[in-house]
């Protein structure tokens, strides 16, 4: 047997053993997952279990360096053990913009004291971090942010706002964009911080979305002091960080959130009438959303291949984040065409508080946020078809 | 799932994309068609398809093919689709091979297979009946005639069929199975007209009143053999969309970038940039659509005919869009035949139709999954 088939095989069975039943069923919604953070409760034993028995293989954080409280697996380990995850529908024990965001960049651009500072408190569930990236007046437009961040000798006096935050109400720490300089271009003078949410001055505030949830805030720095040790990477080379994750976020957006298939859940709403769903129209929109799922799902699976090991996508991952999310979009429409008047129900049991209707409105914000559509098509006229003023 | 060509499969690529431009590129297929040639493609190339391999790809060493299996085959109609290539390839290297290595008896496949590797024989596969494909309405009777069968029938677009040296014929028979039966052109009581389509390629309207043919005539087990070679068709059909709507899409991006209108190139127009964009990544879809189901089918996967099905919708909706948005993009001289362009679109037509349109396969996937 080649050592992946056994990886494969220990994997498999020790996900059996291991995992128990009521982490294996899909989740509603972000707030029954375990986020981790100063402040978390676990809800439940199995939760509790699944996340510890996790945590001591390194499976948290699988591909992170063991020092940094990961199991240092290669590619193909990590790819398998996701796909045996997948298998079984394992819930992730920690989801956490630690893990993917911040960790990455930190493994980057990060000097070594700071990746083990920050980075097995992030792995273990310890803290929880949020992104301060858009502004009121940057959003697609980033790089113009103005959020300022003066040099006070050993510590940065930083004032200004973000705004899509999110849980920043929640959340322990914060990775910053913030400007250092403003006597460059929008893209020189930024640079990538970290602090203490607890630090004086920081105030958040919840934004409510059409879906009624709020899992985004803004976030308010009135002198907050930030110590030098927290600046990643050099003074005003932040652009390049941020670009970097932005990169990283986009390949992680376009994944399909459904955990079942479009089929299956439009068949639970429809019925069917001889074996067929009633609406020849909507079956054959749902055929070809499938077919289109399919190939995104090989898509991401070429790309990943081809990309030589570690590499980052480039600007295929704008490609991805692209149709992903558009697709995603297209699959929920197709939901609430499926559910009828029942879809509509916004508050009551039988729709356990109009689910549907509230995650369909989520899907809006997913060829928003993390750079919307327009942007990706440009970045792709740009860097892939090199199409000239783009 | 191998979606990333591995050392052997970039070569044949390689060889394939300069033989098939060099050897066969769009002028060769508008001489063709300005000729009114008889055959409709070049006999020669055919030949030199078989020097190279290229018309055994899908057949064993035993009989004299090269046999490396789906993905080269679609590594070759890639190329094909991107120089519009005619060449019986399809007909002949693809759906008879299948049909008759899967489904022949030693004997028909000694002759046969060894014939189609050789480039000595072209075939043609006679399924359709009406203007759409529907394979389950076949209405072709093959009735048990003494030892042997009696055919009637009407077949339509059968690919190639008007210089085939033998057809195989989708009838069905007593027991209402379809079977496939081998039926010499010159049989008595076969008529065939030669359609000279819109893409300047050929195929048939075949007439089969009262063909007698003998019992040895059948490939065995007809529904069996005949999904593998609709799969194996889907599969490399959509293989030739790819090469034809990535070179649609790629000669409207590069005129896009030469065109100028109000003291601009066109491409800078954002309005052109984001349907570029979005066509690139619908062409990247399609790529690993046809990877995915040209392996399946190498591996055995026991959805090898699913996964053929999906990729032959999503190609023929990709290609579709390639040519429509790359005659608009082209403005007035997408419109005339002097730009290669139009002659994409056509093609493409034509193929999204071939082993069924993306609606077909809505309808199949959707029925095949219960929903």
């Amino acid at each position: 047997m080649s050592d992946l088939k056994q990886f494969r095989a220990e994997t498999r069975a020790w996900l059996e053993e291991n995992c128990p039943k009521s982490m294996r069923a899909p989740v509603k919604s972000d707030s029954e997952m375990y986020w981790g953070g100063r402040g978390a409760k676990f809800q439940s034993e199995d939760q509790k279990l699944w996340f510890e028995r996790m945590l001591a293989k390194g499976w948290t954080v699988p591909s992170w360096d063991k020092k940094y409280g990961g199991a240092g697996l290669n590619r193909a380990q990590a790819q398998i053990l996701k796909q045996e995850m997948k298998r079984i529908n394992a819930r992730n024990p920690l989801p956490s913009f630690g893990i993917w965001m911040l960790g990455p960049a930190l493994l980057k651009f990060g000097s070594e004291d700071q990746k083990l500072e920050f980075l097995p408190p992030i792995a273990r569930g310890e803290i929880r971090w949020c992104q301060g990236y858009s502004e009121p007046g940057a959003g697609s437009d980033l790089a113009s942010l103005a959020t300022k961040a003066e040099d006070k000798g050993d510590y940065y006096l930083v004032n200004g706002q973000k705004v899509w935050t999110s849980y920043a109400d929640q959340a322990d720490w914060i990775f910053c964009l913030v400007r250092t300089d403003n006597s460059g271009t929008k893209h020189q003078g930024i640079s990538f911080v970290l602090f203490d949410m607890e630090s004086e001055g920081v105030e958040t505030r919840p934004i409510k979305l059409i879906s009624g949830k709020s899992p985004f805030c803004e976030t308010f720095m009135n002198d907050v002091k930030v110590p030098k040790e927290n600046l990643v990477g050099e003074e005003g080379q932040g652009w390049n960080i941020a670009k970097y994750l932005l990169t990283h976020e986009r390949e992680m957006i376009g994944e399909s959130p459904l955990s079942r298939s479009l089929s299956e859940m439009a068949v639970q709403q429809t019925g069917t009438v001889e074996g067929k769903m009633p609406d020849p129209y909507l079956r054959g929109k749902i055929a070809e959303a499938e077919i289109d799922d399919w190939a995104m799902s090989m898509t991401m699976a070429r790309m990943l291949a081809e990309a030589k090991a570690g590499a980052s996508l480039g600007a295929n991952s704008s490609m991805l984040k692209y149709y992903g999310t558009e697709l995603n979009k297209r699959k929920f429409e197709l939901l609430m065409d499926a559910a009828g008047h029942d879809g509509l129900e916004w508050e009551s049991e039988r729709s356990e508080e109009g689910n549907l209707a509230r995650t369909w409105l989520r899907t809006k914000g997913n060829s928003i946020e993390g750079g919307t559509s327009e942007v990706q098509l440009n970045i792709i006229s740009k860097h892939i078809l090199q199409l000239p003023g783009a | 799932m191998a979606l990333v060509l591995n050392e052997d499969e970039v070569t044949l690529r390689d060889t394939a994309e300069g033989f098939f431009a060099n050897k066969a590129p769009v002028t060769a297929l508008r001489k063709l068609r300005d000729a009114r040639d008889e055959t409709g493609f070049d006999r020669a190339l055919w030949a030199e398809m078989a020097d190279m391999g290229f018309a055994g790809v899908c057949v064993d060493e035993d009989h004299g093919g090269v046999d490396m299996g789906f993905m080269a085959a679609g590594l070759l109609a890639e190329q094909m689709g991107r120089n519009l290539s005619a060449s019986p390839f399809l007909s002949t290297a693809i759906l008879a091979a299948t049909a008759i290595r899967h489904g022949g008896t030693a004997e028909q496949k000694a002759k046969w297979l060894s014939a189609i590797s050789g480039g000595r024989a072209v075939m043609a596969l006679a399924l359709d009946e009406g203007a759409k494909h529907n394979p389950k309405g076949i209405q072709t009777r093959a009735e048990t005639s003494g030892n042997g069968f009696k055919i009637n029938g009407a077949k339509a677009m059968v690919v190639d069929g008007h210089v085939a040296d033998q057809l195989i014929v989708a009838a069905r028979m007593d027991d209402e199975q379809i079977g496939l039966f081998l039926v010499d052109p010159k049989t008595a009581g076969v008529d065939i007209e030669r359609t000279i389509m819109v893409d300047s390629r050929n195929a048939a309207r075949i007439d089969l009143k009262d063909v007698e043919v003998t019992g040895d005539a059948r490939l065995s087990e007809g529904d069996d053999v005949l999904t593998k070679v609709m799969s194996a068709g889907r599969a490399v059909v959509a293989a030739e969309l790819l090469g034809a709507g990535g070179a649609a899409f790629e000669m409207t991006v590069a005129y896009i970038k030469e065109r100028k209108q109000f003291g601009k190139i066109i491409g800078e127009f954002q309005g052109l940039q984001h349907r570029a964009s979005h066509l690139y990544s619908e062409y990247q879809l399609a790529r690993s659509a046809v990877l995915a189901s040209l392996t399946a089918l190498d591996e055995g996967d026991e959805n090898a005919a699913k996964y053929c099905a999906m990729a032959k919708a999503k190609l023929g909706s990709f290609a579709k869009l390639a040519s429509q948005e790359g005659v608009q993009m082209h403005g007035g001289v997408g419109m005339t035949d002097e730009y290669d362009i139009g002659l994409y679109m056509k093609r493409i037509r034509v193929l999204q139709e071939l082993l069924g349109d993306a609606s077909y396969h809505f309808d199949q996937l959707a029925t095949q999954s219960h929903y």
